[in-house]
């Protein structure tokens, strides 16, 4: 095992501080050109899975000219197997709320939204009260800023940014074409920082603790830490903050339970590992560090020897076919195929090579769809066919 | 001017009476009636000045936003992956020996319905259910009928 990476912990987020007020005080004291430089320097990247540059979003939103914008905290965990940003804003809701307070300082706006998922109502009265106690020392401080939390109602595309946007908006929640992208028109068609709660959390370290201790986490192209969703067949089902660029076969050795056959990173929209690659696949963003590099939104399941590969498959097309939005006929149209098209080949209602066939369509999916969900079904439907073919067919 | 009336009107004097509203509008009656009636929407939608069918548009794209009757408890059992592996079928039917129902009924006085949802985020103490707003985890089928039987002794006044 060359070049292998034992997994690093990490207690960054959960850290229980109450230092906030003196964060977010400091903050609005430096000039907001030094605290961009300070994200772009730390190499913070989005933790919802894409991983766009923080820094550079930020940096895009502040440049863009418009009297009203907005920032917004992207609450809708709805990726299977992702369950981390629950445990942040029930945990340390502060904060994201003071990354939000610097980002509205950076940027210029004076409103923040949390579109939190239907799923986590419950969540939604103590959230309330963390903000108005917030908002009451923004007042004191004489930080114009305001945030308001705003319910999703049982929707996995709403977490498309700009589906999202659709969603506050009042109206179905189907993704837009980009660009415009939200940075320069978002919500309400102003500029709009968006971000997943994880990297605000993140954003919030990197204020206190400097760019640097950030920075020197992690590996090339994955800096710092993540924190990982871990379920399945795993003693230790939980959520653990490590330092990103560790191997998959340090994590199984970890987290496995001596019988892991494949483990799915990044959730249904993810990549599946079969055993034989562990040793090869890194977890970071992309960069080619031991083989395979996989980033991910933090979802780690784990399979063992006595799951069906067929059934995993099977449910993940059955949670696309639900969840897509229906606006463009590749997502539509393809995922319903694809579980039709698995159905038959089990039955032997089709010959095996049907699956090449319905390879094929994932790749039209992949150039032709036109948001992330209808994109990604690729990574997940190839990656088990491929390398699960027999457990497809018999 | 009757109940549905006066709940949406109160609404929206809460949220406006811009599109923007209309989410947490309709969101607002289906707390109290647990789902969207045809003359509910078509309250909303005079209330806040759009055609009716947006307002059916809207409202059809969002699983937690019924537009056919629902009883007085939701039940979504969580069906994706994790919850599936670890024994969400057991859950299903101890639920439905229980409550004589399949999935997507009401049992018959109108107190619960069973439905099937996708990923509830708590895959780490699979499988989930929720019960309204109220989340149950780590369920077995002892667990669930202990909870449905807390359920059917509530009180029908609050």
């Amino acid at each position: 095992m060359a070049n292998s990476y034992l997994l690093k912990r990490a207690d960054f987020i959960f850290r229980n501080e109450n230092d906030w007020e003196q964060i977010l005080s400091n903050s609005i004291k430096k000039k907001p050109q030094a605290l961009i430089n300070e994200l772009i320097s730390s190499e913070l990247k989005g933790r919802g899975g894409a991983g766009f540059p923080t820094g550079l979003k930020w940096k895009l939103a502040a440049e863009a000219k418009s009297d009203v914008k907005y920032i917004i905290c992207n609450a809708d965990e709805g990726e299977p197997g992702t369950f981390k940003d629950r445990e942040i804003l029930s945990k340390v809701p502060f904060k994201v709320l003071t990354a939000m307070a610097v980002c509205g300082y950076i940027t210029g706006a004076r409103q923040g939204y949390i579109y939190l998922r239907g799923e986590y109502k419950f969540l939604e009265d103590e959230l309330n009260k963390v903000i108005d106690e917030f908002e009451y020392y923004c007042k004191e401080i004489k930080l114009d800023f305001k945030i308001d939390v705003f319910m999703g109602s049982g929707a996995y595309i709403c977490g498309e940014e700009t589906a999202l946007m659709e969603s506050m908006e009042g109206y179905r929640g189907e993704p837009r074409n980009k660009p415009p992208f939200p940075t320069l028109e978002g919500y309400e068609g102003k500029p709009t920082v968006i971000n997943n709660v994880e990297t605000l959390a993140h954003a919030y370290t990197i204020f206190k603790e400097g760019a640097k201790k950030f920075y020197d986490l992690g590996v090339q192209y994955s800096r710092g830490t993540k924190l990982f969703s871990v379920s399945g067949d795993t003693p230790k089902p939980g959520i653990y903050e490590l330092e990103l660029g560790m191997s998959l076969q340090d994590f199984v050795y970890e987290f496995g339970d001596g019988d892991t056959k494949a483990v799915q990173v990044g959730g249904a929209s993810g990549f599946l590992v079969p055993r034989k690659k562990f040793k090869d696949a890194a977890i970071g963003y992309q960069g080619k560090l031991t083989g395979i590099s996989l980033p991910t939104g933090g979802s780690m399941m784990l399979f063992n020897s006595s799951r069906s590969m067929y059934n995993v498959l099977d449910n993940y097309l059955e949670f696309f076919r639900e969840e897509s939005c229906g606006q463009c006929t590749p997502c539509r149209v393809g995922c319903q195929q694809l579980l039709l098209g698995i159905k038959a080949v089990k039955r032997g209602e089709k010959p095996a090579s049907y699956l090449e066939k319905l390879l094929r369509l994932t790749e039209t999916m992949q150039y032709t769809a036109k948001c992330g969900l209808g994109q990604s079904v690729a990574n997940s439907f190839s990656s088990i066919v491929e390398n699960f073919r027999e457990e497809m067919i018999y | 001017m009757n109940s549905i009336q006066s709940l949406v009107k109160d609404l929206a004097d809460t949220h406006g009476r811009k599109r923007e509203s209309l989410l947490p509008i309709m969101q607002g009656v289906v707390t109290r009636e647990k789902f969207l009636s045809e003359y509910a929407m078509v309250e909303i939608a005079r209330e806040i000045d759009i055609s009716a069918a947006e307002v059916y548009g809207t409202a059809t794209f969002y699983s937690f936003l019924e537009t056919q009757k629902m009883g007085k408890y939701v039940i979504r059992l969580c069906k994706t992956i994790t919850c599936s592996m670890k024994g969400k079928n057991q859950i299903l039917l101890a639920i439905q020996n229980m409550l004589k129902v399949g999935l997507g009924e009401t049992t018959s006085d109108g107190k619960f319905t069973l439905l099937e949802t996708n990923c509830l985020g708590w895959c780490h103490k699979a499988p989930a259910m929720l019960i309204n707003d109220e989340v149950y985890t780590e369920l077995t089928p002892e667990k669930v009928r202990e909870t449905l039987t807390m359920y059917m002794n509530k009180n029908d006044e609050n």
